[in-house]
């Protein structure tokens, strides 16, 4: 399989999208193994859920895995993100491995957190996940400090912080963006516009129509993209990046996207039509972006098969792996409160 | 049960007083994220908003600070909001509003204004909620003048507490333990009242007084009839009322039953039972104290997110009795 973008033209005749070229083919395809992992972890927390193996509550990002994985693209392990209540695909889009995610989502001491944090607390920090949150908004200000601390370091990294449309109505968004701004940090806003706050429509909360609108207040570059298109995410990501790592400040990246699940469990959906969620499912990033690779022959339908049947089986093994993992000593409680002396 | 009490469940009680002040008063409204067709994040808020429409159910942005202080703003002009935030942890994005603010005007305008507004907050722990959705932070509020602090721990106390709130001309913050929602009782129809600043003696006993609010008042009557079979008679308060303190009530019982144990799920170092043991030192019944004060409280972590760690972060029934036996057999 040609991994870099060569002269044969598309299938129908236009471009290839620009990160086809930016990105190796082999790069691309480590791209879908990621959104499919994760559409596959969101199943398998489900899944669990349903059998009652597992405790709290969840928020899966089905239907979102373009967004993560897109804007993921351009980072490397050096770079910081922060995540959200619903950050399960955050967190495998920066590389993260199953079976410790799996294991956190039920609580055992072999999870990324210990079995402390769960699946609003998923963290990563030696590949620069700074962790899921579960204040709507925590996020964005700890990642406005990961990009000050990488300038003053002295290193090349960029902090991305990534944020619901709800988000935007904190007053901890408008801070950050304005500290971001003034002091010219490396920062990339990028909110998951998946339209809902639980059951309260964007144009229910806010009033620009746009949360890129509210970048010009900031004096801020900001583009909206098709969330659920992983070339247009990544092309924006790495647009941001580029600019943020030239020293030339933040930029804020709106993906329009849907959740096809409900808000958390229990969430009746009362607020949005069937009809709404159909015509989204019909738009799966997922489907979206293995049409593209075999139009632009990028991968094989033997590739893209292999992938899949790869996920499964080792979303299988995290499962089995979590489960066979000893839960927390209660006696450990209050380990980790401080660092030690 | 008189004829107009029915068997409610605590989320019930709650929407049932909410109902009756909405009709009967045009002042009243509330304010909330998903409080609308959403129904509450505990579903406490339900079908209000078919009823009464959104003016009156009124969902907010997620801007915890901002909207608070449209409640404060709003209350200080004549309209009378009920506040819930969606765990009370996010009370915590809009501490500026409730202390800075709610709980000071009235003081610092030199008694010219009020503010009636009610933040109702669910609490505590026993969800897998972990570190962000799990706090009990009443002893933060408790701790500012002006504010006036309550936790029932019955349907019939939440229902009777909140209709008071309400009608209340002062900032009142009504604590509700996330785990009381499906717990039943008996609950009258119609308007009633229970004080602010009553603690309810929910047990008669001899050998100790248990001091305890919320849920662990429900655990705490649970521990008092294992120790019942063990011969051990204890006393239980339930202390509803966190801002003011029912000090005639814990002195009273202190006095006569010589002994005390509090209980709380808020962290214990400087928590309530920190205040109650201090006031009972501070009365006429430490000459009567036959043992040690005992605190049982929180741990002194954050809420984790393993069921088998969270569990052992609070007191449970099992941990009440031997506390409770501990201090009935001698020193503690
Ligand atoms: C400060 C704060 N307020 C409220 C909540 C409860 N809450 C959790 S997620 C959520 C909706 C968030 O919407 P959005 O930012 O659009 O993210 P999405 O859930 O759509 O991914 C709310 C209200 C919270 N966790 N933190
Ligand atoms: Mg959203």
């Amino acid at each position: 399989m040609e991994d870099r973008f060569d002269a044969t033209p598309a299938p129908d005749g236009v471009n290839r999208p620009w990160v086809y070229s930016r990105l190796s083919g082999a790069e691309l395809r480590e791209a879908l193994r990621r959104m499919v992992r994760i559409r596959r972890f969101e199943e398998a927390a489900e899944d669990s859920y349903i059998r009652g193996l597992s405790y709290g509550t969840m928020h899966l990002s089905i239907g979102q895995e373009a967004t993560a994985v897109g804007v993921c693209a351009p980072l490397s392990d050096a770079d910081y993100i922060t995540s959200t209540h619903r950050g399960h695909g955050h967190c495998i889009a920066k590389g993260a491995e199953l079976k410790p995610m799996f294991a956190e989502f039920l609580g055992r001491e072999t999870g990324y957190c210990k079995g402390r944090g769960g699946s609003m607390h998923i963290a990563d920090p030696g590949r620069g996940n700074l962790g899921a949150n579960g204040i709507v908004g925590g996020g964005l200000p700890i990642a406005v400090g990961a990009a000050l601390s990488a300038k003053r370091r002295g290193s090349n990294a960029v902090a991305v912080a990534f944020f619901g449309d709800g988000a935007n109505n904190e007053g901890a968004f408008h801070e950050a963006l304005n500290l971001a701004s003034i002091w010219r940090l490396p920062v990339v806003f990028v909110c998951e516009n998946n339209q809902y706050a639980m059951s309260t429509a964007i144009s229910r909360s806010t009033a620009a129509v746009n949360v890129a609108d509210r970048a010009s207040a900031y004096s801020m570059p900001a583009e909206i993209v098709d969330g659920n298109s992983f070339a247009a995410v990544a092309e924006a990501s790495f647009r941001a990046t580029d600019r943020a790592r030239a020293g030339d400040g933040p930029t804020l990246i709106e993906a329009k996207t849907y959740r096809t699940r409900g808000h958390s469990r229990s969430d009746r959906n009362r607020y949005r039509s069937r009809e709404e969620i159909e015509s989204w499912k019909a738009r799966d990033p997922i489907d979206a972006f293995e049409a593209e690779l075999l139009a632009f022959g990028l991968a094989s339908a033997e590739e893209i098969a292999a992938i899949n049947a790869e996920a499964r089986a080792d979303m299988a093994a995290a499962i089995e792996f979590a489960l066979a993992s000893p839960t927390p000593d209660p006696a450990e409680l209050t380990r980790d409160v401080y660092s030690p002396a | 049960m008189a004829n107009d009490t029915r068997e409610l469940t605590y989320a019930e009680a709650i929407r049932e007083a909410l109902a009756i002040a909405l009709a009967a008063d045009e002042r009243v409204f509330l304010m909330g994220e998903d409080i609308g067709v959403y129904g509450g994040a505990f579903q406490v808020t339900g079908d209000l908003v078919d009823r009464f429409g959104e003016e009156r159910v009124m969902d907010t942005p997620i801007s915890e600070l901002g909207a608070a202080g449209v409640a404060v703003g709003a209350a200080l002009t004549g309209l009378r909001p009920v506040f819930e935030f969606q765990f009370s942890d996010f009370s915590l994005l809009a501490m500026e509003q409730i202390v800075n603010q709610a709980a000071k005007l009235r003081y610092m305008l030199g008694g010219a204004v009020n503010v009636p507004v009610v933040f109702r907050m669910p609490t505590g722990s026993g969800l897998g909620g972990a570190a962000q959705h799990s706090q009990s932070i009443e002893a933060w509020f408790a701790h500012v003048p002006g504010l006036k602090v309550v936790e029932p721990s019955t349907p019939y106390d939440v229902k009777g507490m909140l209709l008071s709130a309400i009608a209340d001309p002062d900032p009142v913050i009504v604590f509700e333990h996330k785990l009381l929602y499906k717990t039943k009782g008996p609950v009258p129809e119609g308007d009633y009242r229970v004080a602010l600043d009553r603690a309810a003696l929910r047990r008669e006993g001899r050998d100790l007084t248990i001091v305890a609010f919320g849920i662990m008042a429900l655990r705490a009557l649970e521990a008092a009839e294992t120790l019942a079979q063990e011969g051990v008679d204890a006393e239980v308060i339930d202390l509803r009322c966190l801002r003011p303190l029912d000090r005639e009530a814990i002195v009273a019982s202190v006095k006569k039953t010589t002994r005390l144990l509090t209980v709380y799920e808020g962290v214990k170092t400087l928590g309530l039972g920190a205040e109650i043991s201090a006031l009972v030192a501070e009365s006429e019944a430490f000459d009567y104290l036959d043992a040690p004060i005992l605190r049982l409280g929180g741990a002194e972590a954050p809420i984790p997110y393993s069921p088998a760690l969270e569990k052992a972060a609070t007191p449970q029934v099992e941990d009440i009795v031997a506390a409770a036996r501990r201090l009935a057999h001698g020193r503690a």
